[in-house]
């Protein structure tokens, strides 16, 4: 898929990329050296037309504006307006231009389950949802589970049982979790084995994250 | 991505008319923008369907109507169909994953493309995405790929299962246009590969799947979809069957019988059928039934455990439904 120049992130590169680096930007460092590397030709055939300002996040000007679609959506209870090429999913509509990175890119073909979010409550795919198809519905991230600083019983339990290793897919492992227990697939491993297939774990932390969700969903029933 | 204009019409008739050349119809999505990021498919009009009213499920004394926007994780889990025709919500459930079925519409399930690798890689030649560039799959890996239907042009599989559960119970569809409407089943709506794999069903430019019909099937409560696949759970059929059986004092009345993933579209056995009925109720008369299910069958290098695989399916589906 190609990038959306309007949405580079090669515009949280910190002014001195050696010194102080959050891992946070050193990772939006690589992202962005390797997005380079994979859209080197549109880069380049937009930095034509924009002047060289298509590095630095800037919209292209000529032979795209026309093209936008405004998109007015509500994210973690605030309300959002958006002018997104049609082509911009809503994983990186929330990402690159809400800066809302708790949502993982993975596959980004709807095999891995890294981008969960909820669409009016319900757990979807944000690689395989566009931006444009989220005109006037409610998205919850991983970023508006908890009250503040209270953490949501999920996320307490996946701390508490060691639900995970790199952590990569655990802001999807957690929003699916929380529509299994909502949708009350819980009723024995094997239910929740199936109902959690849709998000895969590589560093195998399965059986861990199955603990999570029944010691979460007890609390959820307990109301706490 | 290939860049698209994107309207969103606010009636039936309008969708169709909007509808132009290199147009597609959007509804979840889970097929069309994964193929549109693989470049599969390029269409440069999206018609987004979602608003538009086809929805409900609704069970009457002559059958099921289920609006083709429905999302799979709907049906499935309403409790008509639990109860009445549990075979397409174990089809529903046993396809992809949760969020997916949240995501994907039941019209859109029956249109989704084939999982052929060939297919979805666009630097090889494939008769189904570029008509006469060749088949690599007939010569390559074709473990997946299918044993009945084939062609020299085409050996995909079709992947829906909620398509076999449908077909096995004689469902059609609505289809309507800016001017017409028409049901056909669903048996009939879908095509062999032949020369033209890139035409997969009888869909006109501009037409929409409104409306799935299910005819009232009363032995439908016993019946029961057996999925086969490499891993347990989110993985598409290597083989599957979706039987319903009418038992009575021990013996077959009537039975229904269609299979996936062995197949080029979903495929009905009305031949196993034909010898199931009048037949006891019993492990042996279910192995001899499905002794002719893979008749016809032209395996591939790597899917001749297909013929096997498909009557020990078959026979697994009967086991379990005759038990209900």
């Amino acid at each position: 898929m190609s990038r959306n120049l309007n949405d580079s992130s090669s515009s949280d590169l910190p002014p001195d990329a050696q010194a102080g680096s959050s891992r946070r930007q050193f990772i939006s460092r690589l992202a962005a050296i390797s997005a380079g590397l994979s859209v080197a030709a549109p880069l380049a055939r937009s930095a034509t037309t924009t002047e060289g300002n298509a590095l630095e996040g800037k919209s292209p000007k000529k032979g795209t504006e026309e093209d936008l679609v405004e998109i007015n959506f509500k994210v973690n209870g605030r309300h959002q307006k958006l002018e997104v090429d049609p082509r911009v999913t809503l994983l990186d509509a929330i990402r690159d231009r809400l800066g809302l990175t708790g949502t993982k890119k993975g596959c980004d073909r709807g095999a891995c389950g890294a981008c969960t979010v909820h669409m009016n409550g319900r757990r979807v795919l944000s690689c395989l949802t566009l931006a444009l198809m989220t005109q006037g519905e409610e998205i919850t991230t991983i970023e508006g589970l908890a009250k503040g600083d209270e953490l949501h019983p999920v996320q307490a339990a996946f701390i508490g049982c060691d639900g995970f290793q790199c952590g990569y897919c655990t802001p999807g492992q957690i929003m699916s979790a929380v529509g299994c227990i909502n949708e009350g697939h819980i009723r024995s491993d094997t239910e929740i084995q199936e109902f959690m297939s849709g998000n895969l774990c590589r560093c195998g932390a399965y059986p861990n994250i199955v603990d999570a969700i029944k010691i979460a969903a007890e609390q959820m029933k307990a109301g706490r | 991505m290939r860049t698209f204009t994107y309207k969103v019409p606010s009636s039936i008739r309008q969708a169709t008319s909007d509808f132009g050349q290199s147009s597609d119809f959007l509804a979840g999505g889970t097929t069309l923008i994964d193929l549109m990021k693989l470049e599969v498919m390029t269409p440069s009009q999206l018609v987004d369907i979602n608003r538009l009213p086809m929805r409900g499920i609704e069970l009457a004394s002559d059958g099921l109507r289920i609006g083709a926007l429905e999302k799979m994780s709907d049906v499935a889990e309403n409790q008509e169909v639990v109860a009445n025709y549990p075979v397409i919500s174990q089809a529903l459930l046993k396809s992809a994953s949760a969020q997916l079925r949240n995501m994907a519409s039941m019209g859109g399930n029956l249109l989704q493309r084939t999982r052929c690798g060939y297919f979805r890689d666009v630097s090889t030649p494939c008769n189904k995405r570029q008509p006469g560039s060749g088949c690599p799959a007939i010569d390559g890996w074709n473990r997946t790929h299918a044993i009945l239907g084939t062609s020299s042009s085409c050996v995909a599989t079709h992947p829906s299962d909620l398509a076999v559960a449908l077909v096995a119970l004689d469902a059609s569809i609505l289809l309507q246009s800016e001017n017409n409407n028409r049901l056909m089943k669903l048996d009939d709506f879908y095509q062999v590969p032949g020369e033209t794999p890139d035409k997969e069903n009888q869909l006109r430019p501009g037409e929409l799947i409104t409306e799935i019909v299910v005819p009232r099937l009363d032995f439908a409560q016993r019946s029961t979809y057996v999925k086969v696949r490499d891993r347990e759970s989110y993985e598409f059929a290597l083989c599957s069957a979706a039987v319903a059986l009418d038992i009575r004092d021990s013996r077959i009345a009537d039975a229904r019988v269609a299979a996936g993933g062995v197949a080029t579209v979903p495929w009905r056995l009305p031949a196993v059928e034909a010898a199931l009925r009048g037949a006891p109720a019993t492990v042996e008369s279910f192995e001899a039934a499905t002794e002719v299910a893979a008749d016809g069958a032209k395996p591939l290098r790597d899917n001749g455990f297909k013929v096997s695989l498909l009557k020990r399916t078959i026979v697994r589906a009967l086991l379990e439904g005759s038990r209900l």
